[in-house]
């Protein structure tokens, strides 16, 4: 028996993020897997991914308030700039990480066909967004603030305010979808989805604080959201079959 | 030792199609992911097909599928020697109604594992969707594969050996795979922490 170097995502740690099962947030109830996911060391097949060029950015990708709006026009709501950084476990930089997000408008409604919340539609907001991180790992976007908006899940529950990011870094074994909420929203801590999350601590982390020094002086707001993805690290892979 | 936590998990919620497949969604566009092809390609050309049923046998129409796979020569694209032509990476909402998905893809070849036996064919696959609080990653195998399937390094490590069919795609007529998800229940698929 040898032992192989090799580069592997170290585990992820599964009592940091929301288990499957969260009874509060109904929808999880008939989702959840029932059994434990079975681990393995990640191989080639986790530890490569697709590779997003600009090519695949239109020029008005990060301006939600642009992006969909007619000529002259723009989105209705307070102007936000949504920036950080995204790096990983190990605080280096990823760089080139394609990033998507989705957003209710100011209303907090969604354009969406299965959306049934009586807020009205922007005619000149879409509510999505890409962007790829440069070399230091940072983006931007600007956007209007969301709006919170009630949900059907309890007899009154509210989501608070908050945008969805998707991350691609450089491998599949990085993949991650969370939301980003906002500093001093109190419904944060009322809400079953963030609650789903074990700690405090871990919460912290999606709610981005106001961030003035970005703030543009009579024009928009900014909120920092930095995010971190697994990281890669030289291990010594055990050239063994081991029962999952 | 890592440093940082990683950012917490948080499910993509019923509207994930608004921002990974806005065309899709009906806010115009063409979606990433959406062909794995862009020119002519190496090897067996194959569509995968099937459902994710939850735990009352429903199908999930609000799903997002995403597949990452290597060409039909084992070899990952973005790497050396990889079919131009190929993505390797498709992403695809489920069916509003029948909740069905599709992957227009070519048929995997033997991937090399760490310790340098080789991988049966396979293709990785990562749902999200409304109640998934954290991503799911399974894995799709051929049923076709006996051989490989048999000395697969992760497959055969699969304590169960009941539970090594649900992750096995089905031929389904010529060039078809039919591979359906169950999220629960007796027939639960494998779900992978790698």
């Amino acid at each position: 028996m040898t032992d192989t170097p090799h580069e592997s995502y170290p585990r992820r740690d599964r009592d940091w993020h929301p288990p499957a099962l969260s009874l509060p947030y109904k929808s999880s109830r008939l989702r959840s897997p029932n059994s434990r996911p079975l681990h393995f060391l990640t191989t080639l097949s986790e530890e490569t991914g697709p590779v997003f060029g600009h090519d695949v950015l239109n020029p008005l990708d990060h301006d939600l308030i642009q992006n969909f709006a007619k000529p002259g026009e723009a989105a209705i709501g307070p102007r936000i700039i949504v920036h950080g950084k995204v790096q990983d476990e190990f605080a280096r930089p990823v760089a080139g990480a394609l990033i998507e997000i989705w957003q209710a408008n100011a209303a907090g409604r969604y354009r969406h066909k299965r959306e049934g919340y009586i807020a009205p539609l922007d005619p000149n907001f879409g509510g999505c967004g890409r962007v790829i991180t440069d070399d230091r790992g940072a983006y931007e976007f600007q956007t209007v603030q969301p709006g919170p908006y009630p949900w059907p899940n309890g007899p009154n529950d509210w989501r608070p305010a908050h945008i969805h990011f998707s991350l691609f870094g450089s491998s599949f074994a990085q993949r991650l979808i969370t939301q980003m909420y906002f500093e001093g929203d109190p419904l944060i801590w009322r809400c079953p989805i963030v609650g789903a999350i074990p700690s405090g601590e871990a919460v912290e982390r999606l709610i981005a604080p106001l961030d003035m020094e970005r703030t543009i002086p009579m024009d928009a707001r900014a909120y920092r959201f930095d995010i971190t993805l697994r990281g890669r690290e030289q291990t010594l892979f055990e050239n063994r079959s081991e029962g999952l | 030792m890592a440093q940082l936590k990683e950012s917490p998990s948080q499910t993509a919620g019923p509207y994930v199609h608004i921002g990974c497949t806005p065309g899709h969604a009906g806010l115009g566009g063409s979606d990433l992911g959406a062909s794995m092809k862009t020119g002519p390609v190496q090897g067996q050309e194959i569509a995968v097909c099937g459902t994710i049923t939850d735990g009352a046998d429903d199908p999930l129409t609000d799903a997002l599928v995403e597949i990452w796979q290597a060409d039909a020569n084992g070899v990952y694209p973005g790497t050396t020697g990889a079919d131009p032509n190929f993505t390797g990476w498709g992403r695809k909402p489920t069916d509003e109604v029948t909740g069905e998905f599709r992957f227009d893809t070519v048929k995997p070849g033997l991937v090399p594992y760490p310790d340098g036996r080789l991988q049966a064919p396979h293709v990785t696959v990562w749902i999200v969707a409304r109640g998934i609080n954290l991503g799911l990653h399974t894995r799709l195998y051929f049923a076709d594969e006996q051989e490989a399937n048999g000395t697969d390094p992760i497959l055969s490590s699969i304590a169960d050996e009941s539970r090594r069919a649900t992750l096995l795609a089905l031929p389904d007529g010529p060039d078809r795979y039919r591979f359906d998800i169950r999220l629960q229940g007796a027939d639960e698929t494998v779900f992978f922490d790698m």
